[in-house]
């Protein structure tokens, strides 16, 4: 019976099945998710209402370098997948394979937050502060939230190869790097919004 | 049985059996369950809501001497008992300890207590996450109320309109500790929201079906809903609004090009579900009351369900009708005039059930009862004169005069505290094991009715003459002097009954030894928590209730005769669970939820005053995520086999352990 249980992905911690079939963990990361929808969409309006309200230069036009931009989302958008390859090798039971994907996912996640960081530098060095004009205010506060949280998402993919080195993040944990994998998706697909709303529409 | 071990916070990842006991080195495992030792490590629902509802009517205190500053010094035309500017402190102050302070936690404190034992639970989804909530909670409260001796409380107003709130015309960190106040405890209310919303839908008990649920759980379903999608708009105004002011980004700043509106509409989006966020709890609470002292089921139990998630849902699509001043265009005006008049039908379906409930029922006027009734016959007052801003040419006439002020009280003194008030008569006895005296409950009531009216219903006759609000004084001479001072007293008769309300609880207190005890339940109620001792036992429920229908509790102690009429065929003693808890497997206590909370202040503080102090927040912010990270849930020592205490008897063989195994594949 113990092993039933413990092999069963959707029992609660309190010794019965959920209600719903979806273990509580993941239900509150959808949740959660759900409710960051709200902040950035609040962000975004923040941003559509305010980027072309700037009394003074630097506009969006002068800095922006949008192939540059386009790179690093090409980047965020790969490690969509090498998240998705993480969950079906640690579904399958491969632990080897699993910290491969888990590394190379953070990777590409730290290789975009290099590219935003190494956008804001060349930025600031044109000219655009944070507290310049409403559209730096806006531009930086919206993009900073986004690489907070893929900043997160980098922890939380690093604790997960921490202990899968560890060996403590076998087959039956399949569930947490599916829960972390939904978290990084969404991100994911918060900036192809973004993306496609600061940078791309004019 | 190791079904337990499973882990349960979201962050908090499964790190497996190479534990070291005190993680970090820092604490040992607390397993005082008495003692402050007991309170401070706790991760029972029940204590969490306990130590809610404390809080919360140790700030009702605070925010009532607010109140009643304020109608001092409106007593009488050109009175000087407080400056313009510390007048614009209290009333701001008044209105965020009122709304964040007290009744939001009043209702988190119901919420957290009953919402496992309505639903057959053993606890919620995340205990650690709930004390984390609570102690969120309370040092943001104490966070916002330690800049009285700061430098002076926020002065925005609870709205805290922009440009207003800028530095140039509010230059002392009140508005900081408002921006960075509101988001600690704003961090409390989402964690406790996510956690409840997956505790009601994941912990129900075997055969509890959602259209099975009691009323309250419903109604706090939804708040809690809203509290996880309104909160983060709020965060992000108050993100702006933090930059603004500490980091001089332009958010706000007209010379920069700024629109002031942006923070209207950011804030009245989260303001509107808000007010709901307030009321629904409290619904929830007369929906449970109405019917025991009735005698009969709750009227129209679906319409009552659909109505309330019709308001959350119709919550969303009204915000504007509180910017019907701000030169929106008639087409806004219109849309958001009309969709204003529509949330009122649900709300009237509400309203007409619980009458329907009423209607030929063998009513009992006990103190919970009255308490309710109150909220309908108030709430109903309230309702319409909110009904009246709906009418955007009105609505012009009303803006920012004492009829605004008039009609917020009615829906959230008389609709929201009033129901949490009939709620504390109602669960006491459950909760502490003895009544609260009925005589001195009704002196309470009567006492708070005649306070309430007094105090609010004039304030419809100023506010239609033309009185503004948020201004710290009158002159002789506009006729505004004979309803202030009724007001005046009114407020005082208020606290007289808040006064009577706390003599209540010291002398029930007193007094509950010579009394026989209420046992487990003393109203002849229909929901869950009914059916086990009073107070509740620390594990709950000794087995996963069964349930086969709404009001399950009810159903096992009537049942119809042959001949069609309902008779009594169980006392509660005889069915109710006796509470040995020898089956029960609870969560382990922690230190991390509270040293976890304790950082955010610091980092307010640091925020506004030296950076240095957030850098130690930080510090304390990250160390206890780790040691939160690396303690299991559950406490490997004190458990025979490393999951549970339930030593006797033989688990594997007994009949409740095979049940929980075919309900866990």
């Amino acid at each position: 019976m113990t092993d039933a249980a413990v092999h069963d992905p959707v029992v609660a911690d309190h010794g019965h099945a959920t209600s719903t079939g979806i273990s509580n963990t993941k239900l509150a990361m959808w949740v959660y998710l759900g409710s960051d929808c709200l902040l950035f969409g609040s962000l975004i309006s923040t941003y559509l209402l305010l980027r072309h309200r700037s009394v003074g230069g630097p506009t969006s036009e002068e800095v922006f370098d949008i192939p540059f931009t386009s790179v690093s989302s090409f980047v965020l958008l790969m490690s969509s997948l090498t998240m998705a390859l993480a969950v079906s090798s640690i579904v399958r039971g491969d632990v080897r394979l699993n910290r491969i994907w888990l590394a190379t996912t953070a990777m590409l996640g730290a290789v975009f937050m290099g590219g935003q960081v190494y956008e804001f530098t060349d930025f600031y060095r044109a000219g655009l502060g944070f507290t310049t004009n409403i559209f730096g205010s806006a531009f930086y506060t919206l993009i900073g939230f986004h690489g907070v949280h893929v900043s997160v998402g980098i922890i939380m993919l690093t604790s997960l190869l921490v202990m899968s080195l560890r060996g403590n993040l076998g087959p039956e944990r399949a569930e947490a790097v599916e829960t972390i994998g939904l978290y990084w998706h969404f991100v994911d697909i918060v900036w192809i919004i973004i993306f496609t709303v600061v940078y791309l529409i004019p | 049985m190791a079904i337990v071990e499973r882990p349960s916070d979201v962050l908090a990842l499964p790190s497996g059996s190479g534990v070291a006991r005190a993680p970090l080195g820092v604490f040992a495992r607390p397993r005082a369950k008495t003692g402050w030792r007991g309170w401070v490590s706790t991760v029972d629902h029940k204590k969490i809501g306990i130590m809610y509802g404390a809080s919360s009517l140790f700030f009702f205190v605070i925010g009532g001497v607010e109140a009643l500053l304020i109608r001092a010094q409106l007593a009488a035309p050109g009175q000087k008992l407080l400056s313009a500017s510390l007048y614009n402190q209290v009333f701001t102050m008044h209105g965020i300890t009122m709304i964040f302070l007290v009744v939001m936690p009043m209702g988190a404190a119901f919420m957290n207590y009953l919402l496992p034992l309505q639903i057959g639970a053993r606890d919620v989804a995340f205990p650690r996450l709930n004390a984390l909530s609570f102690w969120t909670f309370l040092f943001g409260g104490i966070f916002l109320n330690t800049s009285w001796f700061l430098g002076g409380g926020a002065d925005g107003g609870w709205f805290a309109y922009a440009p207003n709130t800028g530095v140039i015309f509010s230059p002392s960190h009140g508005m900081d500790f408002y921006a960075l106040g509101l988001q600690i405890t704003g961090i409390a209310s989402l964690v406790g929201g996510v956690n409840l919303v997956v505790t009601v839908l994941n912990m129900r008990a075997p055969g509890m079906t959602l259209l099975k649920m009691p009323v309250f759980t419903w109604m706090s379903l939804v708040t809690q809903v809203l509290v996880v999608f309104a909160i983060p708009v709020l965060s992000v105004a108050l993100f702006l609004l933090t930059f603004d002011r500490l980091f001089d980004a332009n958010f706000f700043n007209v010379d920069q090009g700024a629109d002031p509106l942006l923070w209207e509409h950011l804030f009245w989006i989260f303001g509107h579900p808000e007010v709901y966020i307030l009321i629904l709890p409290a619904f929830g609470i007369v929906s449970e009351i109405i019917p025991v002292f009735s005698r009969k089921p709750i009227f129209g139990y679906p319409f009552m369900v659909f109505s309330g998630i019709a308001i959350g849902f119709m919550g969303w699509g009204v915000w504007a009708h509180h910017m019907f001043a701000s030169g929106l265009g008639p087409i806004s005006v219109a849309a958001f005039s009309v969709s204003t008049m529509f949330i009122a039908v649900p709300t009237g379906v509400k309203i007409l059930n619980w009458m329907a409930t009423l209607w030929g029922g063998k009513i009992s006027f006990t103190t919970p009862m009255l308490f309710s009734i109150g909220l309908v016959a108030m709430f109903t007052i309230g309702g319409l004169s909110g009904v009246t801003h709906a009418v955007a040419p009105a609505d012009q006439q009303h803006t920012d005069t004492y009829y605004v002020v008039a009609h917020f009280h009615y829906v959230i003194f008389g609709g929201a505290l009033f129901g949490f008030l009939g709620g504390f008569y109602f669960w006491w006895p459950k909760v502490f094991g003895y009544f609260l005296n009925d005589k001195l409950g009704k002196v309470h009531f009567w006492l708070t009715m005649i306070g309430f009216n007094l105090t609010f219903g004039p304030m419809h006759i100023l506010g239609l003459q033309g009185m503004s609000r948020r201004i710290q004084t009158y002159r002789d001479g506009y006729g505004f002097n004979l309803w202030n001072m009724v007001s005046t007293v009114g407020a005082f008769v208020i606290a007289l009954s808040v006064l009577v309300f706390f003599v209540n609880i010291v002398r029930s207190k007193r007094r509950a030894g010579s009394l026989p005890p209420p046992g487990p339940d003393p109203w002849d109620s229909r929901s869950l928590e009914w059916s086990i001792p009073s107070p509740t036992p620390e594990h709950n429920f000794d087995d996963d209730p069964i349930v086969t229908q709404l009001d399950d509790w009810w159903h096992q102690k009537y049942q119809e005769d042959e001949t069609g009429r309902v008779v009594k065929v169980h006392e509660p003693e005889e069915i109710a669970m006796i509470g040995d808890g020898s089956r029960a497997h609870l969560p382990a206590p922690s230190y991390w939820p509270i040293t976890l909370s304790a950082a955010f202040p610091l980092i307010g503080y640091g925020l506004i005053f030296n950076l240095a102090i957030a850098f130690v927040g930080a510090a304390v912010l990250l160390g206890s995520m780790v040691g939160w990270a690396l303690e299991p849930p559950d406490d490997e020592d004190q458990a025979p086999h490393g999951h549970g205490d339930h030593e006797d008897g033989d688990p594997d063989t007994s009949p409740s352990d095979s049940e929980e195994v075919t309900v866990g594949d």
